[in-house]
């Protein structure tokens, strides 16, 4: 047993032992008494989604201990309020209420899944609080109290897409998870495949948690598709691979484009499963720039050596900070005043130089192709020139094919 | 014909999935009647074992890049049976036998017990996916076409079902303790009247089923992912391959599982995998209407 781990176990039930009740007046200037800020922290440290979150969180906790050693913000030290929304979204939203209405919380960072960012999403827009949100997700949303600071469909989906394309690889075949990312992102590559000359060959959605994809696989085969555009999530990607491999395909025959797995799950898949199949992210742990030679080496001082980084780990430690640098330059953890400030700020992220977009409250992000590599790491392919504006809802002029998009 | 050919293989490799995870529950459930929704998280424990194991024999495995040595796999095969069994007669010993002839309270007890093993199991491993390396013997296949590749793990999978199925009919039917163990699931006080030590045989029944359940954890970690949440994937699936193939019967129970396997490959194969599932939900449903005590019943007076 890790030290981390005895560390969840003790911690976890700990800090949810808070006894007090009763009505707490109106939240959003918040942040502790004296010498700390409050922040919460909302992930699932059980459950399901743990596999994917707990990593997240380890990473939210780095930052907040980097930047105390520095001295805090506005020359207070941040204190961590740690809940688990047990991968059960009603319990999210409720979490998210009691670390805004009793513990005060300046901010919160947390959730992974779409639908339990759309649990609390309410819970933030009433409570006049602010979500920083650190995963990948499917568009189509801009609300004033949440930060986005994984990639929206225009720096992950879109690209790949193109990318592909450019690659002569125009037969595609969706498949994906039963629920509401997939489905919507399916929705945007098929306007994106019938605009730019690609060919939908099959698509096949089977429900969270599925495990047997003998059927499937035969029928990927069948339809002799040049590429699987894979939106599974969670553990049914394991499946997929395993039997995918086990089958005879080898990533010559039919290529894989992921946009769910990173270095994290690559590992719980097992690397000979995926080796040379691609992803898209906007980071990985062998991106090449300083910031994040000292993120890994952090990283894996902390939480130990067989750790490793990844996209939505890197989104939830580059939050803290933005939050952080907006903090000082509104000199107040005031929502509606960080939300100001942090227009346009800049940070020098592991995954290379990111802006916040005052209009949308999404992140510009370097769009990023990688490819398996047989350890599991995952290599560049090839990079976006600049950092990517985002356009959660596929506005701008270079995406006209998305004008029927509703959200 | 070649599609056909490996539709009807993944129809008995399906089968035989459904087969090793409902086997250890038709002891548990169908012989004693206890709603053991543990039964997933001994599937898992047999999962995280042939990990263990493996990790056991190389522990300079980093990152998954494997050094392991193959045979491991094997040895894992009897360890998790071990392993899942005594962990099965130490709930039976502790919680089940104060439940007996409670069913309901059997299905909330353990499923509280299932939660607290996957936690457990949180802990022990870390909350990230393993996986198992798949040992060089069972990489690739049978290759009858450029397109038709038939998975030496599947193939594997089903001579193991078909091993334990041998295994388990010799023992019921061929030897003193399965005649014992026939009799008290029959008829306890006959049986506890005719000298049969009948708490010992409830233990060892209910070990027996456990320890199925741990090899069918081996056998998933072939093909599947390895979590904690591992047992919840198989769980209903376990459950409807019992309650359809008729409850304390064997014969039943891989009826039932073949039944179900070819079914949901058929239906798939022409809908989707959510719509498949659907039908044959449906087909169990409207079957059990029909037939309330499933393919096979016992006769009871």
């Amino acid at each position: 047993m890790k030290a981390s781990h005895v560390f969840r176990f003790i911690a976890g039930p700990a800090l949810s032992l808070a006894l007090v009740a009763g009505c707490a007046p109106a939240a959003g200037t918040g942040g502790g008494s004296g010498s700390t800020i409050k922040v919460g922290v909302l992930h699932s440290l059980s459950g399901t989604m743990a596999i994917s979150e707990t990593s997240v969180r380890d990473a939210t906790l780095l930052a907040i201990e980097e930047i105390n050693a520095k001295g805090g913000v506005l020359g207070k030290k941040i204190e961590p309020v740690i809940e688990d929304g047990a991968s059960d979204w009603p319990t999210f939203a409720e979490k998210a209420k009691k670390l805004i209405q009793k513990d005060q919380v300046a901010v919160v960072f947390g959730c992974w899944t779409s639908a339990s960012r759309k649990a609390v999403l309410p819970v933030f827009e009433s409570l006049k609080s602010l979500l920083f949100y650190p995963v990948q997700y499917e568009g189509l949303e801009k609300s004033p109290n949440i930060f986005y600071t994984g990639a929206t469909t225009n720096q992950q989906i879109v690209p790949a897409v193109e990318y592909l394309l450019a690659q002569g690889k125009k037969k595609m075949y969706l498949l994906g998870s039963d629920y509401v990312f997939p489905r919507t992102s399916n929705k945007i590559i098929k306007l994106q495949l019938e605009a730019q000359g690609g060919q939908l060959v099959g698509e096949e959605y089977t429900p969270l948690g599925h495990t047997d994809y003998t059927t499937v696989v035969s029928k990927i085969l069948a339809a002799k598709p040049d590429v699987v555009f894979n939106t599974l999530n969670g553990d049914s990607n394991v499946a997929f691979f395993k039997q995918l491999k086990s089958a005879g395909n080898t990533p010559d025959k039919i290529q894989t484009m992921s946009v769910s797995i990173a270095e994290e799950e690559t590992r719980g898949i097992g690397p000979e499963n995926l080796v040379g199949h691609l992803v898209a992210w906007n980071y990985y742990q062998t991106t090449d720039t300083p910031e994040n030679k000292k993120f890994v080496a952090a990283y894996k001082a902390k939480y130990g050596q067989n750790r490793v980084t990844d996209d939505p780990i890197e989104a939830g430690y580059l939050g803290v900070y933005l939050w952080a640098k907006a903090v000082e330059k509104a000199g107040s953890t005031d929502v509606e005043k960080v939300r100001a400030a942090a227009k346009g700020i800049e940070f020098a992220a592991p995954g290379g130089m990111v802006t916040v977009d005052g209009d949308n409250q999404h992140i510009y992000k370097t769009v990023r192709m990688g490819r398996v590599r047989a350890d599991g790491l995952i290599d560049e392919i090839s990079a976006s020139p600049k950092p990517v504006k985002p356009d959660p809802y596929l506005e701008g002029k270079n995406y006209p094919w998305a004008k029927s998009l509703k959200p | 014909m070649e599609f056909a050919v490996l539709q009807a293989f993944n129809a008995i490799s399906v089968s035989s999935i459904l087969l090793l995870i409902a086997l250890g529950l038709a002891f548990s459930f169908g012989l004693m009647g206890v709603i053991n929704m543990a039964h997933g998280e001994f599937i898992m424990i047999g999962a995280y074992t042939a990990y263990a194991i493996q990790n056991l024999a190389a522990p300079a495995m980093v990152n998954g890049v494997e050094t392991q040595n193959d045979l491991m796999f094997l040895l894992a095969l009897p360890v998790a049976f071990l392993v899942a069994g005594a962990g099965g007669m130490v709930l039976e010993r502790l919680l089940i036998r104060h439940l007996y002839e409670r069913a309901l309270d059997t299905l909330l007890a353990t499923w509280g017990v299932g939660l607290m093993l996957q936690q457990l199991a949180r802990f022990i491993f870390g909350a990230p996916n393993v996986q198992v390396v798949t040992p060089s013997w069972l990489t690739g296949g049978l290759v009858i076409s450029d397109d038709v590749t038939l998975p030496a793990k599947r193939m594997f999978i089903v001579a193991l079902v078909t091993v334990c199925i041998a295994a388990i009919t010799f023992f019921l039917y061929r030897t003193a303790a399965g005649r014992r163990l026939r009799a008290v699931m029959q008829n306890r006080d006959m049986a506890s009247s005719l000298g049969v030590a009948t708490r010992q045989v409830d233990s060892l029944t209910f070990a027996l089923g456990s320890g199925l359940a741990g090899v069918a954890g081996c056998a998933v970690a072939l093909i599947g992912p390895i979590g904690p949440a591992l047992g919840t994937y198989y769980i209903v699936d376990a459950f409807m391959v019992v309650i359809f193939g008729g409850v304390g019967q064997l014969l039943g129970t891989v009826i039932a599982a073949l039944g179900i396997g070819s079914l949901n490959v058929a239906f798939e194969l022409g809908s989707t995998a959510v719509v498949g599932k659907v039908m044959v939900f449906v087909m169990v449903i409207l079957f059990l209407q029909w037939k309330p005590s499933g393919l096979l019943a016992l006769r009871t007076r």
